[in-house]
């Protein structure tokens, strides 16, 4: 009980809540993390603490989804079930140099760290180049609360694992850009799950907000250090103003053993554009929802994708594109390559409402499988309710052809070399329309290192 | 390699595709400072030699031999084979998104440097070099920061092919139909690049649809290809002679000398 008590001074709101429903949690998997919650470190956000208490409400009466679940039909998470995990405590200790590895040169002056969703100042630095920009963790955006009260989780949804992160975010990052400026350096936000022999779920959350005629470009990068197993369950909301634009990446480079489950929400105002590169390399088990909203005319949308696996990993792509106002753009490339017993799943929703005239929408799923051991499931889903609407969608699932290895050895490259520039170049599309230099030479690298030789 | 030194020989080769016997015994003997053209009708096996040549995995070599420089072709990969300086212009070139014209070429020439004791170039010497090659097929240098092919026309494909030939600096060029798909002007910059790269330490061999190609480059053989053999050999004038007559002709006379045989 001194636990709560500890709990009931810092959090007096949230204690009870806090005690109250474990017994009630229907979902073992869920009541073992949320009954957790009170060693987490402190909340005193209003916004945060609110977020917290509706979420654990909600989440009494919800369960995580199982394969009879048309959404996670081929995303079983017994695998996850299996493990215990712990919310995350009070930060490990992480050193400069272990981060050394994801250092992005173009975005040095704005990194924002979070080691285990808890802010690290001590390895953050937000430079004067961005004088006018807000990056900040929640726990210094006492100034900015009117906007986390407006927006935070205004847009993510309440499905269980949205919930399941509002139950358990205790820190995260606010972006704001004010009205007309144009930010040309990235912003780097590097989220580092590290866990010991407990097995931690660590629960990110990203807010952005890009207020009209302002330009963006962001990096979401998730990491894992050591050998421990982690859970990280992030939610990103992004609120596109009026002829904003905001250039949007994010990494999964976690380890083998991490589970990851992930979902970007962007709502876009009148005439503003959106661009999303999302690169899954990582993770034993991934689950990644990018959405789309359009909430006004003349839109600007995309969603590229790009997943590079292996033996052992499975990663699963659910995208939605929601266009409910007339003449909105929306533009789609998802890139699968799987190696050794991987397995990959796309499901790209493209929603168009009733109203939504002269949307111009295109999907393209392409897949390329090293191995014969590996295996994608590809679906467009496309829900027109529109007239005077293009959609145009395509899939494609292939192997490295042999005659243009062929064509490159006949060049002098070994076979190995060979499969591997091929590899690259299916991946380039999305690759190279990211818009900094060294991610794609990290990219690029990291590519070429993973081809496996031909079987 | 002098002028008259044998670069190439092949005896009896016969070769399959599938189970199915495409090559039926082709016999010939390439030597440096001469330009060889390989005719014949669709299917009749050109094509299938060019590739058995440049080592294509899909080919499978049944009977006969093929040295070159001295080596068992035979027993080389066909990144080897490029390194010992054979070269294969591709009649369908593929395109590698991502992945500069410039820094394909030096790839290329770094992968076979070692072999030919050349030493290997960074990008700055390589710089340099391709500037001075690009002149040999009137190449915008524009061309060297694009993707390699990507976009290309057919034209600008042929084009790049025998730029990749210049650059690597084979023994033995063997060209699969280079001229198809080209337009007057394409065809003429694409022969006067193999005429440039042709000289007498090396050898071209062409498999070629049309006798226009050989207006601009100059054979010492025509060989005749018809069911996997190669049924007549000749000067250039064989070619015009098969433009003017088409291929039944010569096939008729070869069966009259078999069976007389």
């Amino acid at each position: 009980m001194t636990t709560n008590v500890q709990t009931s001074r810092v959090m007096p709101s949230e204690a009870v809540h806090g005690t109250a429903p474990t017994e009630s949690v229907r979902d073992a998997f869920l009541d073992a993390l949320v009954s957790a919650r009170a060693s987490q470190p402190a909340v005193v956000l209003p916004a945060l603490l609110r977020l917290r208490q509706d979420a654990a409400a909600r989440l009494e009466a919800m369960s995580l989804p199982t394969v009879r679940d048309e959404d996670w039909r081929f995303a079983n998470l017994k695998p996850l079930r299996e493990i215990t995990f712990t919310p995350a405590p009070a930060p490990a200790e992480v050193s400069e140099a272990a981060l050394a590895p994801y250092a992005l040169t173009e975005a040095d002056t704005s990194r924002l760290v979070f080691v285990n969703g808890q802010y690290a100042s001590a390895l953050s630095t937000v430079s004067a180049a961005h004088a006018g920009l807000t990056v900040v963790s929640f726990k210094d955006a006492g100034a900015h609360a009117e906007i986390l009260e407006r927006h935070l989780g205004r847009l993510a949804g309440q499905d269980v694992f949205t919930t399941l992160n509002g139950a358990l975010v205790t820190d995260g990052a606010l972006i704001v850009v004010p009205r007309g400026k144009a930010f040309e350096a990235p912003v780097h936000l590097v989220f580092v799950g590290q866990a010991g022999e407990t097995p931690l779920a660590v629960s990110p959350r990203v807010l952005v907000l890009a207020e009209a005629e302002s330009a963006l470009t962001l990096v979401e990068d998730y990491v894992t250090l050591g050998d421990g197993v982690v859970f990280t369950n992030a939610i990103t909301e992004v609120v596109v103003a009026e002829d904003a634009r905001v250039n949007h990446i994010r990494l999964q480079r976690e380890s083998l053993s991490a589970f990851h489950v992930g979902r970007t929400v962007a709502e876009l105002a009148h005439t503003a554009t959106y661009h999303q590169d999302a690169v899954t390399l990582g993770g034993r088990f991934t689950r990644f929802e990018p959405v789309i909203l359009q909430a006004a005319e003349g839109v600007d949308g995309t969603l590229n994708g790009l997943i590079f696996i292996g033996e052992g990993q499975f990663a699963d792509t659910h995208s939605t594109i929601d266009h409910a106002k007339p003449m909105g753009k929306s533009t789609q490339v998802q890139k699968t390559i799987l190696a050794g017993n991987a397995r990959g799943v796309f499901n790209g929703k493209i929603l168009v409402r009733k109203g939504a005239a002269a949307t111009n929408s295109s999907q393209q799923s392409r897949n390329l499988l090293l191995s014969e051991k590996a295996k994608i499931d590809t679906k467009p889903q496309l829900e027109i309710f529109a007239d005077d609407v293009r959609c145009a969608h395509g899939a494609t699932v292939g192997q490295l052809d042999p005659d243009e290895v062929f064509y490159l050895m006949s060049r002098g490259l070994g076979q190995q070399e060979a499969r591997n520039l091929l590899t690259y170049a299916f991946a380039a599309e999305v690759i190279d329309r990211i818009p900094l230099a060294s991610l794609r030479d990290a990219l690029r690298t990291r590519v070429f290192a993973a081809v496996p030789s031909a079987e | 390699m002098a002028k008259g030194d044998i670069i190439l020989e092949v005896r009896d080769l016969t070769a399959s595709v599938a189970g199915v016997e495409i090559l039926k015994g082709i016999s010939l003997t390439v030597r440096a400072g001469e330009i060889h053209a390989i005719m014949g009708p669709n299917g009749s096996g050109k094509s299938t030699f060019s590739k058995v040549l440049a080592g294509h995995p899909d080919y499978e070599v049944t009977g006969g031999s093929i040295t070159f420089m001295g080596q068992n072709l035979l027993e080389m990969e066909a990144e080897d084979r490029a390194k010992a300086g054979l070269f294969l212009a591709f009649q369908y070139p593929i395109e590698i998104p991502g992945v500069s014209n410039a820094s394909f070429l030096r790839l290329a020439y770094n992968s076979v440097a070692e072999t030919r004791g050349w030493d290997e170039l960074d990008p700055l010497e390589f710089d340099d070099f391709i500037r001075e090659k690009i002149q040999v097929v009137e190449m915008d240098p524009a061309f060297l920061e694009r993707s390699v092919n990507e976009g290309f026309s057919g034209g600008e494909k042929k084009r790049n092919e025998i730029l990749q030939m210049a650059v690597l600096q084979p023994s033995l060029g063997v060209l699969d139909e280079i001229d198809s798909g080209l337009d007057i002007d394409a065809l003429r910059i694409v022969s006067q690049g193999v005429n440039q790269i042709s000289n007498d330490n090396n050898a071209m061999v062409m498999v070629t649809h049309y006798q226009r190609l050989l207006d601009y480059i100059t054979p010492d053989f025509v060989h005749v290809v018809s069911d996997g053999q190669i049924i007549k050999t000749g000067g250039k004038e064989l070619a015009l002679e098969l433009e003017r007559r088409g291929y039944d002709w010569v096939r008729e006379e070869f069966e009259r000398r078999t069976v007389t045989a």
